[in-house]
């Protein structure tokens, strides 16, 4: 910290500029602090009893920490008429997200390297339909797809939420898997070839091993969009088959009996932990999904 | 045979997404279009009768009132998102010390669910216990911040989530874009003695056309779909007053059982998003075939 006007290229060592560096720190600092807020009281919201929540203030720290709020909202908090916390619902969305986000990888994986690799009449085309697919407000498509799951016999089940993840999540790992083998030259499909290797062979022996980073963001974007979703949840599921945020939603707006702040916000941290999780320790790639699929896409 | 079959194979690999993209998304929305133009109520009827259904949205007062939040939502949320993130990202491009950290710590709210967003920001705004509670705490007797509770500042309290949520994004996305500009003209400029403001202003910003344009387009898509924040931080209320086309078409869908309303409604956002994100793909997919 006794560097403050560290640069690459050192500024002209003026007081002025010693000054107006110290404004910025000083601003950048606030701006964390603003980012931190939320978190910050949702954590020692958590961590208060009720009564110490009435009387004391939102931003002071716990008095006397307990976890009783973590307790009941992991195993004891009412979604409606049930009181089982949030953990049957954690594990509803675990349940649905590993299989819809291992499906919708591969596929997107054997997509994009179709559509990179082996052009063929109109693939520019197909690929096309399915980026606008990616853009479209689900809305339009929830009055159908509620009718085709129950068809299906699938209404207000998981595979049936999965299913629903996989087909709108094809779009977007398509799209990565593509834009990433791409780059890879084509010269390398062509050698192998002549060298007697089948689309298959040359997948899984040339492309998949090139392709971790890939698979990592891929996985993290599919994984961060499907933890996080809300809409499908709440259009597709019922009474026990609910997703996290779902359950958190039911939780904080039930009302009925006294209203648990703290419970509220144990459990909203709850949902939130897995993807928090990924954030901070694959960061790197959840910035390069977010934003190879906004620039890209 | 055995050459035709692996000839084939790129194609057969590729259509049941093909197949799957047209039924479930395009396939989907011709469905949707089409029992908007009949009269739907609980179950869905195929007998097409016109922009009955459309008449009646647009003479209704909530989805005036759905609409209208739209804008007024869209517009602040883009505007000042942008803003702060243009902010954050020229301020973090001054070879900040702690850099990755401090992006770090602006960015986390995008990998959390909007549900949990709402239900922070629900509590810190809660009158009773939350800011306002706070600032009375400290003397200032009169201080009211209602904004949750009260019909005609509702709308702004999501516009506050929001940006809370998604401004750390945009400064990524900017913070991208300043960095690949090429760094021969800027050091070029500050040999001329070019003011670092005016290096900005008029050099580094303008060649980052192509970012804001990204931003605005994940935004405005962002604003478009916004459903799970209203639900957790207002529910659409008070009454019906933060309502957006998103929980409009979701009450008429699912516990109105208005299937009708529901599928105008959808087509309408559908339109919005149509207008916003066709021009640009378009632009986007011909530069990279030409290029």
């Amino acid at each position: 910290m006794a560097d403050l006007t560290y640069s690459h290229t050192p500024p002209k060592g003026s007081f002025g500029k010693l000054i107006l560096r110290w404004i910025l720190y000083i601003l950048l600092a606030l701006f964390a602090l603003y980012y931190l807020m939320p978190l910050f009281v949702m954590v020692t919201t958590s961590l208060k009893s009720l009564e110490e929540i009435r009387t004391g203030s939102l931003i002071a720290l716990p008095r006397e920490i307990t976890f009783d709020a973590w307790k009941t909202a992991w195993s004891g908090a009412c979604t409606g008429i049930q009181c089982e916390g949030l953990q049957p619902y954690f594990w509803n969305s675990v349940l649905l997200a590993v299989p819809a986000v291992a499906l919708s990888t591969l596929i997107g994986a054997l997509n994009g390297y179709v559509i990179a690799q082996w052009q063929f009449r109109g693939a520019n085309l197909i690929f096309s339909l399915m980026l606008f697919g990616c853009f479209i407000p689900f809305q339009v498509v929830l009055l159908p797809m509620a009718r085709l799951l129950g068809m299906m016999g699938l209404a207000g089940s998981i595979p049936g939420l999965v299913f629903v993840h996989v087909i709108y999540g094809i779009g977007f790992t398509t799209l990565f898997f593509r834009n990433y083998y791409v780059s890879i030259p084509a010269e390398l499909v062509k050698a192998a070839k002549v060298d007697g290797a089948n689309f298959f062979r040359i997948f899984w022996s040339i492309f998949l091993p090139l392709s971790l980073p890939i698979i990592v963001v891929t996985v993290i974007w599919q994984f961060t969009q499907i933890w996080n979703d809300f809409l499908f949840g709440v259009s597709f599921s019922q009474a026990g088959t609910q997703p996290i945020t779902v359950a958190l939603n039911n939780i904080v707006n039930s009302t009925t009996g006294v209203k648990e702040y703290n419970v509220d916000m144990a459990a909203a941290i709850i949902a939130a932990l897995p993807t928090l999780f990924v954030y901070v320790f694959a960061g790197k790639y959840f910035i390069r999904g977010l934003t190879a699929g906004s620039v890209k896409g | 045979m055995t050459e035709w079959l692996e000839n084939q194979l790129p194609k057969m690999v590729l259509a049941p997404s093909f197949i799957a993209v047209l039924v479930f998304v395009y396939g989907f929305i011709g469905w949707t279009a089409w029992v908007s133009l009949t009269r739907s109520k609980l179950l869905p009827k195929y007998e097409l009768k016109g922009f009955v259904q459309y008449d009646k949205l647009f003479a209704s007062p909530r989805w005036d009132t759905a609409f209208g939040n739209l804008f007024t939502f869209g517009i602040l949320f883009i505007v000042i998102a942008m803003v702060l993130g243009l902010v954050l990202a020229i301020m973090l491009d001054q070879k900040i010390r702690v850099e990755g950290a401090i992006r770090t710590i602006y960015l986390y709210p995008m990998a959390l669910s909007m549900i949990v967003t709402g239900t922070a920001w629900k509590w810190i705004l809660n009158p009773g216990l939350g800011i306002e509670a706070t600032v009375r705490g400290w003397g200032f007797e009169n201080f009211s911040f209602d904004w949750v509770v009260n019909p005609d500042f509702a709308i702004y309290t999501i516009v506050i989530a929001a940006v809370w949520q998604s401004s750390g994004f945009v400064m990524a996305l900017f913070l991208a874009g300043l960095r690949s500009v090429d760094e021969e003209i800027i050091k070029a400029a500050q040999v001329d003695g070019i003011p670092t403001w005016r290096i900005y202003s008029s050099i580094i910003i303008p060649s980052m056309a192509p970012i804001f344009l990204s931003a605005f387009i994940v935004l405005a898509h962002l604003a478009i779909k916004s459903f799970d924040l209203v639900i957790a931080l207002t529910g659409g209320g008070p009454g019906y007053s933060t309502d957006l086309p998103a929980t409009y078409m979701y009450a008429m869908a699912f516990s109105r059982g208005d299937i009708g309303q529901a599928a105008s409604s959808a087509m309408i956002m559908m339109a919005v998003v149509f207008t916003i994100v066709v021009p640009y793909l378009y632009s986007e997919l011909r530069a990279k075939n030409h290029g």
